[in-house]
């Protein structure tokens, strides 16, 4: 375990009050109280931090057309489909990374299997645009992005705009403001402050973007510990609704310092998702017939925790003052 | 090769022209699998300087395993910065501050334009539905130069993209400044039967070079359109024995990239 968030006898953190409301909830909890029907729900997490838990309970509770939005759709996108909670995917690149392809996903798009799949589609740096546009209040983004591809004749949300001061021509997208975004990170203190380190991705952007938040933590830490380090602070919790503490709840994909990726269940991705069946096998075994993360955890035993477990590389504190 | 490890696989000589690619003190954009181990490989023979961006947000990385997406976890821990995506994309790329980027594609026009989003002509049809842009066209726009890597034949090179997902020179000559696109535009394309560059005129692709054993027949066979080929037309370098030490028993030892 990372020793970022414990204390040591020779450097004692200053006591601090604690100010915020705790947000704490179970993902039952949050899930039935933060996602609808027909939302927008944005799960971000590049590679890194990927909100399986959440993406699991909420094929679990069986939410319907939800336009699910991601940079990169992978392997919890193929299982969301393959479920039948989405209706749309707004995405930036479809894969298994390292691996191949998501055939459910495939299937949706090419066969219309099992139903049909809405698709809106943009380069990366377009979609962090429309993040960035939404969390900054502003009704678009300029970029220099998609001049000269066939983007735009397919996707009629990609324009474009004159700089009003030296009138080049600027590529354009809109703000996607997501009714839900959910958001994992190592830890978070019960009002909803939110740490990470190691990838950051766009998890600070759709946190201001959306309207509803879930956080999804490895550890809810004291809110002194978050203060003493408030420059790893990626989430304010004013824009937080609900932490959820939920160990392994990003696994198979990593958490940097936690655990590594387990490639192990990529690999055997490529061979579920290819046969529908199978994949519903997949689901009925690991989603559908277990209660909640900690069943999962226990399924995925100990063993297999054992070996994504990385060695320690602690970072050398830092001094910020005190000021008094 | 007399001795040592046995002759290089077109998967090596491909990643040791890549290598050359890369200029000592480069800002480049790396992507898994081949490209990274051309970088890896640069960064241990010629430039020890160059500085590697993943679109992850990390700058300056320094993986100590064969990293098994742009994500890995290894390319953060001694990496020199950790930045949010967006601010990778608006400062490295469109910033102007990447020397070179590196690309992969499903299918190549002679203009150096790439293909990565859907196999036939109808979009809301797919014949297959490949995986989508992500960075390419950022990449391809904003880089000061990009070489692209993909293995050859009819059905990668041809005559008319299914669709445009990614520009390089357009529709050759001036037409890539007539769009505005900032970058320097696709500098070479290497696959596994030989080595591309560009016309500096019409923007054509041209072969440069063989690789060892392989003839202007054969990639004609692979190319789907009247290829140009330099004259007189050079051979591929192959890697020495001791890259290819460094390549098989330090970067892939588990043949995860150069196995073909």
């Amino acid at each position: 375990m990372p020793a970022g968030g414990r204390r040591s006898d020779d450097n004692p953190v200053p006591e601090v009050p604690t100010l915020s409301e705790s947000k704490v909830l179970t993902m039952r909890e949050a899930v039935n109280r933060f996602v609808r029907d027909g939302d927008t729900v944005v799960l971000e997490g590049f590679t890194h931090l990927i909100p399986f838990a959440a993406g699991q309970e909420i094929i679990r509770q069986r939410r319907r057309d939800l336009a699910l939005v991601r940079l990169t759709p992978d392997l919890l996108m193929d299982q969301m489909v393959a479920a039948g909670t989405a209706r749309k995917l707004i995405f930036g690149w479809l894969g298994n990374p390292g691996v191949g392809s998501l055939h459910a996903v495939r299937r949706a798009v090419e066969r219309g299997y099992p139903g049909p799949l809405e698709i809106e589609e943009y380069s990366h740096f377009g979609l962090l645009c429309r993040y960035k546009a939404a969390a900054s209040g502003l009704p678009f983004f300029p970029l220099r992005g998609y001049r000269g591809t066939d983007l735009p004749r397919v996707n009629p949300h990609l324009k474009q705009v004159a700089c009003p001061f030296t009138g080049e021509t600027l590529d354009a997208v809109s703000a996607l403001h997501p009714d839900v975004a959910i958001v994992n990170a190592q830890r978070a203190d019960a009002g909803g402050n939110t740490q990470i380190w190691g990838l950051v991705g766009a998890q600070r952007e759709v946190a201001f973007a959306a309207r509803r938040v879930i956080v999804v933590v490895e550890e809810v830490v004291p809110e002194d510990v978050v203060r003493a380090d408030p420059n790893r602070t990626q989430i304010p919790s004013v824009v937080v609704d609900a932490v959820v503490e939920e160990p392994w709840s990003a696994h198979p994909s990593f958490v940097q310092g936690y655990y590594d990726r387990d490639n192990a269940a990529y690999l055997a991705w490529d061979r579920i998702t290819r046969d529908p069946a199978e994949l519903e096998r997949y689901l009925d075994e690991w989603v559908h017939g277990l209660p909640d993360r900690a069943a999962y955890r226990a399924r995925l035993g100990n063993e297999t925790r054992d070996r994504l477990r990385p060695g320690p590389r602690l970072a050398g504190p830092v001094d910020y003052g005190d000021y008094r | 090769m007399t001795s040592g490890p046995g002759a290089p696989t077109r998967a090596e000589i491909m990643v040791f022209a890549a290598c050359r690619e890369v200029r000592d003190g480069d800002c480049v954009f790396v992507g898994v699998g081949l490209p990274n181990l051309a970088v890896q490989l640069a960064l241990r023979l010629h430039a020890p300087r160059c500085h590697l961006i993943y679109e992850s947000g990390v700058f300056g990385a320094r993986p100590v395993r064969l990293p098994i997406s742009i994500g890995d976890p290894c390319l953060v821990s001694g990496a020199a910065q950790v930045l949010p995506m967006a601010e990778t994309f608006l400062y490295f790329l469109q910033g102007g501050r990447t020397d070179l980027g590196f690309l992969g594609a499903a299918q190549i026009d002679r203009y150096g334009n790439l293909n990565t989003t859907v196999v036939g002509r109808d979009y809301d049809h797919p014949r297959v539905r490949l995986p989508g842009a992500g960075g390419a066209p950022d990449i391809a726009l904003n880089a000061h130069r990009t070489v692209v890597i993909a293995r050859q034949d009819r059905r990668k090179f041809v005559e008319r993209l299914d669709f445009r997902t990614t520009v390089g020179w357009a529709e050759g000559g001036t037409s890539r400044e007539a769009i505005g696109a900032p970058g320097g535009g696709p500098s070479r394309v290497i696959t596994d039967l030989g080595v591309y560059g560009f016309d500096a005129e019409t923007r054509e692709m041209t072969l440069e070079s063989v690789h060892p054993g392989v003839t202007l027949e054969q990639v004609r066979e692979a190319t789907g359109w009247d290829l140009k080929a330099g004259s007189p037309l050079g051979t591929t370098e192959a890697p020495d024995a001791a890259m290819l030490r460094l390549l098989r028993e330090e970067l892939d030892p588990d043949r995860i990239y150069l196995k073909g």
